[in-house]
C-alpha cells in the first residue's frame, strides 16, 4: 500500500513545476510574432475546447445542459458578467430538470 | 514591488464568482477523493496545494487503484500540460523586473483556467496583488468545497449537485464570448474550437485520449493554426 502523502507530494511537486518554470526561467520578452499570437489566442481556444462539447453533459439532462450552454453564451453577449453568466447557467439546469 | 491595497481588494471581488463556483465543482471532488480513501485532511490539503480540478481528480483515480508513483507523475503532468502554456503566457505579460519571490507566487495563485483567465482578461502587465487577492478568495471555496464533499458528500440532494455542475462552464463562457463582439478573429476561432472540440470527442483516435491529453493536442493545433492565418500586433509593453 503507497502512502497517500506521497501521492499527494507527488501531485503538488509536478503540478507546481508545470506551473512555475515558464514564469522564473523565461525574463527576456519573446519577440517572434508568431509565438505572441500563439499565446494570444491560447486561453481562447483552450477554454472553448474545455466548455463545448463537456458542458451539454455535465448535468443529469443533456438538453438542460444543451440550453444552459445556448443562454449562457447569449447573457455572456449581452451583459458579460462572470458572476451573471455563471449563475443563470446553474438557475437553467434547475429549472430545466425540474419540469422534465 | 510595494503592496498594492486597492489591487487586492479588485482580486478578492473578482474571486468571490470563481470561489463560488470552485466550491459547488469541489464539493464533487470532494465525493471522489472520499471514495478514492483519502481523509477530510488529506483532501482539503490535496486541494490547497494543487488547485487543479481535472489534476486532481486523476490523481484519486490513482490513488483509488493503488497504482504507482510513476504512473501518478505521468498523468498528473499530461493533465496539468496547458498549465506550462498559461505560465508562457504570463511569463510574457508580468513586468521585466519582477522579483523571483512574486514569480514564485504567481505560478502558485495565478495559473488554474479560471484565475489565469481575469489574470490575461487585465490590459497591460500583470499585477501580482491582483492575483494574490483573487487567489485567496477562490482557494478557499475550492478547499472548503473539497473538504465539505469529503463530509456532507452524499447528503445534498442530486438536483443541486447538478445544477452547480454547470457553473465553472458558465464562467469559461463569460471569458470567452465578450471578447468575440469586438473581434472577427476570436469569434471565428471560438466558433472553430467548440466544433472540432465536438467532433474530436467522435474522431477513433482523438476520442482514445483523455480529455486532458485532447485539450492539449486540439489547443497547441488552433492556437498555432490562427496564429500563422491571423498574427496579432506585437505589444511591446516594455
Amino acid at each position: 500500500m503507497n502512502s497517500i502523502y506521497i501521492y499527494i507530494f507527488i501531485m503538488f511537486f509536478v503540478t507546481y513545476l508545470i506551473r512555475v518554470l515558464p514564469l522564473t526561467l523565461i525574463r527576456k520578452k519573446i519577440k517572434n510574432r508568431t509565438f505572441q499570437s500563439f499565446l494570444y489566442y491560447v486561453p481562447y481556444v483552450t477554454l472553448a475546447i474545455m466548455t463545448f462539447p463537456a458542458m451539454i453533459y455535465a448535468s443529469n439532462n443533456i438538453i438542460a445542459g444543451i440550453i444552459a450552454f445556448i443562454v449562457g453564451i447569449f447573457v455572456a453577449w449581452v451583459d458579460g458578467s462572470l458572476f451573471k453568466v455563471a449563475i443563470s447557467c446553474s438557475l437553467v439546469v434547475f429549472i430545466i430538470e425540474l419540469i422534465i | 514591488m510595494s503592496f498594492d491595497k486597492s489591487v487586492f481588494k479588485e482580486g478578492n471581488k473578482d474571486g468571490i464568482p470563481i470561489g463560488l463556483g470552485y466550491f459547488a465543482v469541489a464539493f464533487s471532488l470532494g465525493i471522489a477523493a472520499s471514495n478514492a480513501g483519502l481523509t477530510a485532511f488529506q483532501a482539503g490539503l490535496s486541494s490547497i496545494l494543487c488547485n487543479a480540478s481535472a489534476g486532481q481528480y486523476a490523481g484519486y483515480t490513482i490513488i483509488e487503484s493503488n497504482g504507482t508513483y510513476l504512473e501518478m507523475v505521468i498523468v498528473t503532468l499530461i493533465i496539468n500540460a496547458r498549465y506550462l502554456l498559461m505560465s508562457f503566457a504570463l511569463s510574457q505579460r508580468v513586468e521585466k523586473n519582477t522579483s523571483l519571490i512574486h514569480r514564485l507566487l504567481l505560478g502558485f495563485t495565478a495559473i488554474t483556467d479560471e484565475l489565469f483567465a481575469i489574470a490575461i482578461s487585465k490590459k497591460g502587465n500583470i499585477n501580482p496583488y491582483y492575483s494574490y487577492g483573487a487567489f485567496i478568495v477562490a482557494s478557499f471555496g475550492w478547499a472548503s468545497g473539497t473538504v465539505l464533499g469529503v463530509i456532507a458528500g452524499n447528503l445534498l440532494p442530486n438536483r443541486l449537485v447538478s445544477a452547480f455542475s454547470v457553473l465553472l462552464f458558465g464562467m469559461f463562457l463569460a471569458v470567452i464570448i465578450p471578447p468575440m463582439k469586438q473581434n472577427k478573429t476570436i469569434r471565428a476561432i471560438v466558433v472553430i474550437s467548440f466544433f472540432t472540440s465536438f467532433v474530436s470527442s467522435y474522431i477513433p483516435v482523438l476520442s482514445n485520449l483523455s480529455d486532458g491529453t485532447r485539450v492539449i493536442i486540439l489547443t497547441i493545433a488552433l492556437s498555432l493554426i490562427a496564429a500563422i492565418l491571423f498574427p496579432v500586433e506585437v505589444i511591446d509593453n516594455e
